[in-house]
C-alpha cells in the first residue's frame, strides 16, 4: 500500500494530464527544433509532467507522509453546484431568480446557515447587483428571463 | 536632473482628479479586504478586473496596485487590534502587536505600523524610480533566449518559495504551462486541446482561473473549518507614541525596509517572506530582545515596514521586465495585455506617463493609507465582525457576474466552478495554486520565446547557456533550486510557512 496518499494521488493526476497532453498533441504537427510545430512544446511539457507524476507515485511507496484529511464534500458540492446552476439558468430565468438561487444554495453550505438572514441577504444583494451591474455597468443579462416570459 | 523630470511627469499623471479618486478607491478597497479574513488580494483583484476594463489603462493599474498594497496595510490593523491577521504577510505582526494592544498600547502599535509602512513605501517608490530605468534599458538588449531563461528563473523562484513539496510545486508549474497553451496556436493557427469547444479557441481566461482557484477554492477551504470568530476589542487610547517609542522604532524600520525591499524583488515571494525575515532578524539583533513576543514595538515596526516595502518592490520585475513575480502581479500583466499594453522593458520608453504615473501614485496611495486609517479604525474593526456565512455568498455573486461579464458567456462560469473544485482538490493534496497561475500566464510567452530562440540558433539548444546573460539567469535558477536541498534553508522555509499559515 501507498504510504503517502498526497504524493500518490497528485502523482496520478500529473500522469493523467501529462499522458493526455502527449496523446492529444500527436494530432498536431511536431515540426523540428528549428521550426517548432504546435505539438513540440506541449509534448515536452507533457513528458516532463509524466516523469514528475511517476516519481511522485514511486516516492509515495517509499517515503511516508501525512494523511490528506477529511474532505469538505458539502461545501465543495454546494459551492460548485450553485455556481454552475447560476450559469445554467441566468439567461433563461434572469438574475432575479438566478442570484437568490446562487446565494441560498451556497449559503446552505455553512454550518451556521439560517433561513431568515439568508433570505434578507439574497434580496438585498440581488437588488444591489441589478442596479450596479445591469443598470450601471450594462452587463447584458435579463432581470426576468424569457423562460418566465420576461 | 532626469529622475526629477520623470517624477514630475508621474505626478502630473497621478494627480489628475480621476486618478487620485481611483487611487483612493483602490487603497480603500484594499484596506477593506486586508481587514476581512478569507478574502485575499488575488481573488479581489480578479473580481474587480472586469470593472477596470472600462477605465483608461493608467487609472486601472493605479487602482489595482492600490488594492494590493492597501491590503498589506489593512491586514496589519486587525492583527494589532484583534489578533486576526487578514493577510498572510501580517501574521508576525500579531505576535507583538496584539500584546501591545492588550497592554493598552494599541495606539503606538498602530502608529509604528503606519509610520514604518509609510517610510518603507516611500523608500520603495524611490527604489523603483531609481532602478527601473537602468534595468529596463539592460532588458532591452535581451533576446528571446534571455527572456526564456528569465521566465525559467521566475518560475523556479516561485517553486522554491512555494509551500509544501518541491516536486509538487514543479508539477503545478508544468501543469500551469500546459493549461496556458489551450487555444489557438499563434504560429500555425492549430486549435490545441480545445476538444472542438468553440469557447476554448481563445484559451481559458486567466481571470477565470484566478477567480476559481483563489476565490472559490478558498471559500470551499474556509467552509471546511468554520471557526467561531469571537472578537475581543481593545480600547484604543493614546494614539501617539512616546519619544522612547520613536527612538526604538528607527532602526527596526530601516532594517525592515531594507530586508523587505530586497526580498520583494525576488519572484514568487511577495511580502510574506520579508515580514517573517525582518521579524526574526530583529529578534536576534535588538537590544530589547527579551521583550519580543510580549509587546515590543520593534516587533511591529520591522515586519510592517518589510511587508509594505516588499509589496511595492515586487512591482520592479513587473514594470521593467514584464515578468510577474506573484499572482497579483500576474493578474496585472493580464490587465495590461487587455488594455493593449505589452508588458516588458519597452513600457518605460513607450508609455512613460503610465510607468511614472503608477510609481508616483504608489507614494500618494501610501499617504492616503496613513490619513485614511486613523479616523476609520473603528469602521475597519466593525467590518472584521461580519460573519463569514454572510460574506462568502456575496463573494460568489461577484465572481459569477464578474467572470460572465468578461466575454458575456456562461461558459466561463462553468470553467470557474471547475477551477474552484480543482483548486480545493490541489490544496488538499498539498499543492499550492500560486506557481500554477504564474505558469499559466507565462505558458504562451515561454513557448513563443523558445521558438524564436531556437529559430535564431538554428535548432541549437545550447544557445541558452552560450549567451552570457541567459546562462547567468539559468545558473541563478539552478542555485535557487539547489538551495532548497540545503538543510538550513529548507528548515527556514518550513518555519516561515508554518508561522505564515498559522
Amino acid at each position: 500500500m501507498t504510504r503517502n496518499a498526497r504524493d500518490f494521488w497528485t502523482g496520478l493526476i500529473y500522469i493523467f494530464f501529462g499522458s493526455s497532453a502527449i496523446l492529444i498533441a500527436r494530432d498536431y504537427g511536431m515540426g523540428t527544433a528549428i521550426k517548432m510545430g504546435p505539438a513540440y512544446f506541449p509534448t515536452i511539457l507533457g513528458g516532463l509532467l509524466l516523469v514528475i507524476g511517476v516519481i511522485s507515485v514511486i516516492r509515495s511507496f517509499v517515503i511516508p507522509g501525512t494523511p490528506i484529511g477529511a474532505f469538505a464534500f458539502k461545501g465543495l458540492l454546494l459551492v460548485t453546484v450553485s455556481v454552475v446552476a447560476f450559469g445554467f439558468v441566468v439567461r433563461g430565468l434572469g438574475v432575479a431568480i438566478a442570484l437568490p438561487l446562487l446565494i441560498i444554495v451556497s449559503a446552505y453550505g455553512s454550518t451556521r446557515f439560517r433561513w431568515r438572514p439568508t433570505l434578507v441577504m439574497a434580496a438585498g444583494l440581488t437588488i444591489f447587483c441589478v442596479f450596479v451591474f445591469l443598470k450601471g455597468l450594462g452587463i447584458p443579462l435579463p432581470i426576468i428571463g424569457p423562460w418566465l416570459g420576461g | 536632473m532626469e529622475l526629477l523630470s520623470h517624477l514630475a511627469l508621474g505626478l502630473q499623471t497621478a494627480a489628475t482628479p480621476a486618478n487620485l479618486l481611483y487611487c483612493l478607491l483602490g487603497v480603500f478597497l484594499g484596506t477593506a479586504i486586508g481587514v476581512l479574513p478569507g478574502l485575499g488580494p488575488t481573488a479581489t483583484i480578479a473580481m474587480l478586473l472586469p470593472v477596470t476594463f472600462v477605465l483608461p489603462p493608467v487609472t486601472a493599474l493605479i487602482m489595482l496596485a492600490g488594492i494590493y498594497y492597501g491590503s498589506q496595510y489593512g491586514g496589519s490593523t486587525t492583527s494589532i487590534l484583534v489578533n486576526l491577521p487578514g493577510e498572510a504577510a501580517s501574521v508576525v505582526t500579531t505576535l507583538d502587536g496584539y500584546q501591545m494592544a492588550k497592554q493598552g498600547r494599541a495606539g503606538p502599535a498602530l502608529a509604528a505600523s503606519a509610520i514604518g509602512s509609510f517610510f518603507a513605501g516611500t523608500v520603495a517608490t524611490f527604489l523603483i524610480a531609481a532602478f527601473g530605468p537602468p534595468l529596463a534599458a539592460a532588458a532591452l538588449k535581451f533576446g528571446p533566449a534571455e527572456f526564456f531563461s528569465l521566465m525559467v528563473l521566475g518560475l523556479v523562484a516561485s517553486v522554491v518559495l512555494a509551500q509544501g513539496s518541491l516536486l509538487h510545486a514543479i508539477g503545478m508549474v508544468v501543469l500551469g504551462l500546459l493549461l496556458g497553451l489551450i487555444g489557438t496556436d499563434v504560429n500555425s493557427g492549430t486549435q490545441r486541446f480545445t476538444f472542438g469547444i468553440f469557447e476554448l479557441a481563445d484559451g481559458i481566461g486567466f481571470v477565470t482561473v484566478a477567480m476559481g482557484m483563489f476565490g472559490l477554492g478558498e471559500i470551499i477551504r474556509n467552509l471546511q473549518d468554520e471557526e467561531e470568530r469571537s472578537v475581543l476589542i481593545t480600547k484604543i487610547t493614546g494614539l501617539w507614541p512616546t519619544k522612547e517609542d520613536f527612538k526604538r522604532m528607527v532602526a527596526p524600520i530601516l532594517r525592515g525596509t531594507a530586508i523587505g525591499s530586497v526580498l520583494g524583488i525576488l519572484p514568487g515571494s511577495g511580502s510574506i517572506l520579508g515580514s517573517f525575515a525582518a521579524y526574526s532578524i530583529e529578534k536576534k539583533v535588538s537590544k530589547n530582545r527579551a521583550q519580543f513576543g510580549k509587546g515590543a514595538i520593534e516587533g511591529v515596526a520591522a515586519p510592517e515596514s518589510a511587508n509594505n516595502a516588499g509589496a511595492q518592490t515586487s512591482f520592479i520585475p513587473l514594470l521593467t521586465l514584464g515578468i510577474p513575480s506573484n499572482p497579483v502581479s500576474a493578474l496585472m500583466v493580464g490587465a495590461m495585455i487587455v488594455h493593449g499594453i505589452q508588458p516588458g522593458p519597452s513600457v518605460i520608453t513607450e508609455q512613460p506617463a503610465l510607468f511614472w504615473g503608477m510609481i508616483v501614485s504608489m507614494w500618494i496611495g501610501n499617504l492616503f493609507l496613513v490619513i485614511l486609517n486613523y479616523p476609520l479604525i473603528g469602521m475597519w474593526v466593525r467590518m472584521i465582525m461580519i460573519p463569514y456565512q454572510f460574506l462568502y455568498p456575496g463573494i460568489l455573486v461577484f465572481c459569477a457576474i464578474g467572470v460572465f461579464s468578461l466575454k458575456n458567456t456562461e461558459f466561463d462560469i462553468y470553467f470557474m466552478a471547475l477551477f474552484g473544485a480543482l483548486g480545493y482538490l490541489f490544496s488538499k493534496l498539498g499543492c499550492e495554486p500560486a506557481p500554477m497561475l504564474l505558469a499559466f500566464i507565462l505558458g504562451p510567452l515561454m513557448e513563443e520565446y523558445l521558438r524564436r530562440a531556437m529559430l535564431l540558433s538554428r535548432g541549437n539548444p545550447w544557445v541558452f547557456v552560450q549567451r552570457p546573460i541567459s546562462a547567468t539567469l539559468l545558473v541563478l535558477a539552478g542555485l535557487a533550486m539547489c538551495s532548497v536541498l540545503i538543510p538550513a534553508f529548507s528548515k527556514t522555509r518550513e518555519e516561515a510557512f508554518v508561522e505564515g499559515s498559522g
